[in-house]
């Protein structure tokens, strides 16, 4: 946590004076370094595989699929997508990768969510590792100061997901073209498309902060009886929250890396109909 | 002591190795015992009978045996739990398991620790606003709008997830600022209340949580709710929902802009 300095354990921590005097930092038995570790594994190869993929600027089109990580594509660098989300809002100017103007909200979103905010407070910042297992922080403020303060931003990025969520559907829907634009075919990358598409709307109607704006905020459910239904279904789903989370982060990288299989031609698309 | 510690031919019984502290706030240690336990027992039972035949002056704070009067919070192989909800068949038979008293709060002796901070943080919190003009026995709430009040009530204040937040556990400078996970959630719970009239008397929970109470601090890695033993979704349905409730008065100019314009 950029609010918290690592020069040492806190003497008013766990050996603070008063406290039960045991020279153990921590007493558990069980593998409780195992779900930070995990963590700090699966996330450190997504971060190196997107960032790669990402400023790669190549193979992200093999006619009708587009991969998630370059949708909506907006510059005219983009290649010609065929009816896709190609808005050429950034002129020829912008020579960088056109995946590098829009993926900051979807890493926004992911960066800011309740549950990863959790998961590397826990895996890369040990703050805590592990339930009653001491952290290596001399100082520690939390999320009351800049930058972290900053993690209230959340709704926003709520908001900036939905629009992305419906232009990822879209191009779901363009899947069940065949590479020439024709209407009423399906390939294993349209079942890619799709499953990403469905994980991502799960995970991003399942936040915490869509859970408080559809109906969290409100005191008095019985006055409002929609946006009660709707807070029940969003908070059925939030209980799952981590688990979109996951599946979402791993199937948005395994439908980029689909497409960059097809689009580089080391494999070919196999087609249903 | 017994005999050495591991499974015995006498039916179900066998002899445990536990590790418990003993000592006050001026020192202690874990000190070894080898002690009978039998089957359907839980760790307070064999601290119980350490009491009785090996270690007749341990201290121990317990009252129900049922988990429902929070006393007998300790930490069980490093784990934050009560020792009358956690089954000893949970233990494989050679291992060892360990006592301690709870690590955020000062000891009292041996498993006792004093837990008064508890009860200073508990009196900060501004308490419920009676509606005007409702006496009591008036009061008229339906299911839905008490249902999440209703979890947070289950609360039978163990303090284990006082004990278990990092915030304090590890930051003992913390203590003044920070109100920690059990007394958010009764902000928390007050907020929801549909009768609660806090705002119209010009007191602000939402506001009051970060800036008085220290809702910041949290960073949500639920360990409050991970130690709960009766299961309330603290981080999820309290805490998480109050953190909205702040952005809602303090970073969101929008619900910021309709509340005024709705005023109006």
């Amino acid at each position: 946590m950029a609010t918290t300095e690592t020069a040492g354990p806190s003497s008013g921590g766990v050996h603070a004076p008063g406290r039960a005097a045991i020279a153990a930092r921590q007493l558990r038995t069980d593998r409780w370094w195992l779900a930070p570790a995990v963590t700090v594994t699966v996330l450190t190869v997504f971060v190196v595989y997107s960032t790669w993929r990402a400023f790669a600027n190549a193979d992200y089109y093999a006619a009708p699929y587009v991969s998630p990580f370059y949708s909506p594509c907006i510059a005219t660098n983009c290649v010609n997508m065929k009816g896709g989300a190609d808005l050429q809002i950034f002129g020829p100017w912008w020579g960088l990768s056109p995946a590098l103007l829009v993926l900051i909200f979807p890493l926004g979103f992911r960066l800011t969510c309740y549950y990863y905010r959790k998961a590397y407070y826990r895996g890369f910042w040990a703050a805590p590792p592990a339930c009653a297992v001491a952290e290596p922080h001399r100082k520690y403020t939390g999320e009351t100061r800049f930058p972290l303060i900053l993690q209230n931003v959340h709704r926003y990025f709520f908001y900036f997901a939905l629009p992305f969520a419906v232009i990822l559907t879209y191009d779901a829907a363009l899947g069940f073209r065949d590479a020439a634009g024709h209407w009423g075919h399906m390939g294993l990358g349209t079942l890619v498309l799709l499953v990403n598409i469905v994980l991502i709307w799960v995970y991003t109607l399942s936040c915490h902060s869509c859970r408080h704006i559809v109906g969290g905020r409100l005191k008095n459910f019985s006055k409002h009886p929609v946006r009660y239904r709707m807070w029940t279904w969003v908070g059925r789903m939030n209980a799952h929250h981590m688990a979109f989370a996951w599946a979402s982060l791993v199937m948005v990288a395994l439908a980029d890396l689909y497409v960059y299989l097809v689009a580089s031609g080391a494999f070919a698309d196999p087609k249903f109909f | 002591m017994s005999a050495a510690p591991g499974p015995k031919a006498n039916g179900s019984a066998y002899t445990a190795r536990f590790r418990v502290w003993r000592g006050d706030a001026d020192g202690g240690e874990l000190r070894d015992f080898d002690v009978e336990v039998h089957e359907g027992e839980v760790v307070l039972d064999i601290i119980h009978r350490l009491q009785a035949t090996q270690a007749n002056d341990l201290a121990v704070r317990w009252n129900c045996k049922a988990g429902k009067c929070g006393s007998c919070s300790a930490e069980i192989n490093g784990r934050p739990r009560l020792m009358c909800m956690t089954r000893m068949s949970v233990f494989a038979p050679d291992e060892t398991v360990t006592v301690t008293p709870m690590r955020a709060f000062p000891v009292v002796r041996d498993l006792v620790t004093d837990v008064s901070f508890n009860y200073t943080k508990a009196r900060e919190i501004p308490s419920f606003v009676p509606p005007p003009g409702l006496r009591a026995g008036e009061y008229r709430m339906r299911q839905e709008d008490v249902g999440r009040s209703q979890e947070f009530r289950k609360c039978i204040e163990c303090f284990l997830c006082q004990n278990t937040c990092h915030v304090v556990r590890d930051h003992e400078e913390n203590k003044q600022a920070f109100a920690g996970p059990r007394f958010l959630m009764r902000i928390a719970e007050l907020d929801m209340h549909p009768l609660d009239s806090a705002e119209e008397s010009g007191l602000d929970r939402k506001s009051a949580a970060q800036e008085e109470h220290g809702l910041g601090y949290c960073n949500i890695t639920k360990c409050c709710t991970e130690v709960c033993p009766e299961n309330i979704k603290i981080t999820d349905n309290a805490l998480i929902p109050l953190k909205e409730r702040a952005v809602d008065r303090k970073y969101d100019p929008l619900v910021w802009l309709g509340n005024k314009i709705r005023r109006r």
